[in-house]
């Protein structure tokens, strides 16, 4: 499966493309949607996603889903064409330095300028891209070395001196790491996405129930771990659940598992769990103790890590005497009673935002795939949608890519073709890149979209709602005011059945009607409040305990930690 | 802030110093001074990469570093541990009234003059940059013309060799 769009120098390797019976290409709107749509189908599958462009500006519009694949570890390859060799840093028509461009956003980069190394710098770049800690790989090929004839072996060797990725962890690290988890009286699972991508949500299941312990997922680890699970305190970080925030702050030992200690996670760093031990368990060394000084680090493989920890769990818990961990939950249990995740009925009488995304989610069937764009609709979607199932919960966590949703749900569909894809995005994204919605309706890809049309671009009004005197400077889209674009009929104009909601009696029939129709891609424009704002939230560069369930209420800071 | 020198040993290819100088500006490092040259296997090179920050951003740049698919090895060198030099090339200004005591100074410094004309003589020094720096000071009275100064070598001390453990 190859995502692109062809242009001069990358002609002779679409030439092939049209005999090939084993590779699937999509012809794209843009280039950005190529790249995300790769991310999607990684994410959703697991396998490397690739896409292809022309040099230039085709290589250019693929820098933003490079960025957005490395900042989220996924594995991509893009291959590109590049202008001839003799006209290499002439300034030629659509010549780009794609390399120089892409080099401190991708895992690794290569420019071939020999035919015969074609090969295997399309096998190392697979290689790279799906191995240690995954990330997107770009391969320039110049349009001569495209056309040229060479002999081809298959597979060809791997010259990578300098790339070993350690899997296997350390021995005494983990003997160290379960020395301090059954001696700790407030340990929590900080659980990252490094889980997911290491095929670790089994064992991590494991190891919660073995040993009790109260379970935090990342943004990008929603569906690691089911979050029907009662060991399950949800999301942590800037609009985390109180318990999940709380949980880290009042810690006494966090166990980092594939996650990586980002700023929307810790909040203000020195004040961020100020009396934890932190065993920090990733495949990337430069993550470890990068943030947060690591009493234990280990580096490997998180499914190797978790399966050695259980083991050595078990193994501590033969000689040392049970911690008892009730005084811990009976903490964290008031504070999630008291302080769950909800949502007020706007005011004004609109529809409620969380209440649409909380029902798509209730109403869809287990195993649907959820993306989103960026923003406050995808809070809502990590907060109230309820993920069982790794690999169901797929967004743009690290770069914050507006515009993520819509391709990536296109990617998602491509990969897992027999599975309901929602995506679950915003009126401003959606305008970033609803182009691909034609790809879909022409390629057989009936994605699901649900605009959250607020009219505005809505975490940005929410801070200027919180931290600049409501003054609302250049975030109201006029979709509401003007109805420009008209969602549903922009839908019907793409190929898409065109539906919509204003009111909460419509809500369950028309996701009902979105998920009958399957013979081409729907779009729903809710049309919603746009006061509505996410909560809890740890306002930017503040601590952690000053979470805010709801405007003015911080359970943490008044409490008295 | 201490100063620390690291060697590197990369693959020869192209691109390899922008993506090891870009790295150390992204993450916000100055570099004081760089050397990149050959080593005895043809395919490997090796960069002495001076630098001055504290122990834990050097340790997060060193693990950054070598997360680069290109990098094979780096290894810290302890300036008491390695021979470490640098070489200067210094064009003073030395007349016929002055010549013999700026000759002085290159004999003391162990330096050699490499040109002469009537007005000035270029001198060549290698060292480390402490004992460089002190020659500078020496001949600044007679008026400096022109200075270029490489990037500094180092190699550890005693049989041991880094690349012969990096290519196993």
């Amino acid at each position: 499966m190859v995502f692109g769009i062809p242009g001069g120098t990358i002609l002779p390797a679409y030439d092939p493309l049209l005999d090939s019976t084993k590779v699937r290409h999509i012809l794209v709107r843009h280039e950005q949607g190529a790249g995300h749509a790769a991310t999607g189908y990684a994410q959703a599958t697991g396998k490397v996603g690739v896409c292809m462009a022309t040099s230039g500006p085709g290589a250019t519009n693929l820098v933003t889903p490079l960025a957005d694949a490395n900042m989220d570890s996924v594995p991509v390859v893009a291959i590109t064409g590049q202008q001839t060799r003799p006209l290499i840093g002439t300034d030629a028509f659509q010549e780009a330095d794609i390399c120089g461009i892409t080099m401190p956003i991708t895992k690794h980069n290569m420019l071939v300028t020999d035919p015969a190394e074609i090969p295997r710098a399309i096998a190392e770049a697979f290689h790279i891209a799906a191995t240690g800690r995954p990330g997107p790989v770009l391969v320039d090929i110049p349009k001569d070395v495209l056309q040229e004839q060479t002999s081809f072996s298959w597979p060809p060797d791997l010259r990578l001196p300098g790339y070993r990725p350690t899997t296997r962890p350390h021995g005494k690290q983990v003997r160290e790491a379960a020395k301090l988890i059954v001696n700790a009286r407030k340990p929590v699972l900080y659980v990252g996405g490094g889980v997911i991508k290491a095929d670790a949500h089994a064992e991590l299941l494991r190891l919660a129930e073995d040993t009790g312990i109260p379970v935090v997922t990342t943004l990008m680890a929603r569906g690691a771990f089911p979050d029907s699970h009662d060991q399950h305190l949800g999301m942590p970080g800037m609009h985390g659940t109180v318990a999940a925030v709380a949980a880290m702050q009042k810690s006494d030992l966090l166990i980092a598992l594939g996650a990586r200690f980002d700023d929307r996670v810790t909040g203000q760093l020195g004040s961020f769990a100020p009396d934890a031990q932190i065993i920090h368990a990733d495949i990337d060394p430069a993550e470890i103790s990068k943030n947060r000084r690591a009493d234990v680090p280990i580096v490997g493989d998180c499914k190797e890590i978790i399966t050695e920890l259980i083991d050595a769990v078990r193994t501590e818990r033969e000689t040392a005497k049970a911690v008892d961990l009730t005084p811990w939950w009976d903490t964290l249990k008031s504070l999630r009673e008291t302080f769950p995740l909800g949502y007020d009925w706007p005011e004004d009488g609109t529809l409620s935002p969380q209440y649409v995304i909380e029902r798509i989610g209730a109403l869809s069937p287990a195993d649907t795939i959820y993306t989103a764009g960026v923003g406050q609709h995808q809070m809502w979607a990590a907060q109230f949608v309820k993920y069982e199932h790794p690999r169901t919960w797929i967004n743009s966590g690290g770069l914050g890519t507006m515009g993520f949703a819509v391709p990536a749900a296109m990617g998602i569909k491509a990969g897992e073709p027999d599975r309901t894809v929602w995506a679950i995005d915003g009126d401003g994204c959606f305008q970033m890149t609803n182009q691909e919605l034609a790809t879909c309706a022409i390629e057989g890809l009936p994605v699901k979209i649900a605009v959250i049309n607020n009219g505005n671009l809505g975490m940005v009004r929410q801070w200027q709602t919180l931290f600049y005197g409501e003054r609302y400077s250049n975030t109201d889209l006029g979709t509401h005011k003007h109805r420009i674009p008209d969602f549903k009929l922009l839908a019907e104009a793409l190929g898409c059945a065109g539906l919509r909601a204003e009111s909460r009696e419509e809500v369950d029939d028309v996701i009902a009607k979105a998920l009958e129709i399957n013979d081409r891609p729907v779009v729903i424009d809710f049309v919603v409040g746009k006061d509505a704002q996410v909560w809890p939230m740890v306002a930017a560069g503040t601590g952690n305990s000053e979470i805010m369930a709801a405007r003015g209420i911080r359970p943490l800071f008044d409490e008295d930690l | 802030m201490t100063r620390h020198t690291l060697s590197v040993l990369v693959e020869d290819k192209p691109g390899v110093l922008a993506r090891v100088a870009g790295l150390f500006s992204r993450r916000g490092f100055n570099i004081e001074s760089l050397a990149v040259g050959r080593t005895e296997y043809p395919d490997i090179s090796r960069m002495t990469i001076v630098v001055s920050v504290d122990e834990l951003p050097l340790e997060q740049v060193t693990k950054q570093l070598n997360k680069l698919i290109n990098v094979i090895k780096i290894v810290e060198l302890e300036p008491t541990a390695s021979v470490q030099r640098q070489l200067v090339l210094i064009k003073v200004r030395a007349d016929a009234t002055v010549r013999s005591q700026v000759l002085e100074t290159v004999q003391l410094f162990r330096a050699k003059v490499v040109d002469v004309s009537p007005e000035a003589v270029t001198i060549e020094a290698t060292g480390t940059s402490e004992k460089l720096d002190a020659l500078l000071r020496m001949l600044e009275p007679y008026g400096l013309r022109e200075i270029v100064q490489s990037g500094m070598v180092a190699i550890g001390r005693g049989a041991r060799s880094i690349t012969a453990t990096a290519v196993r």
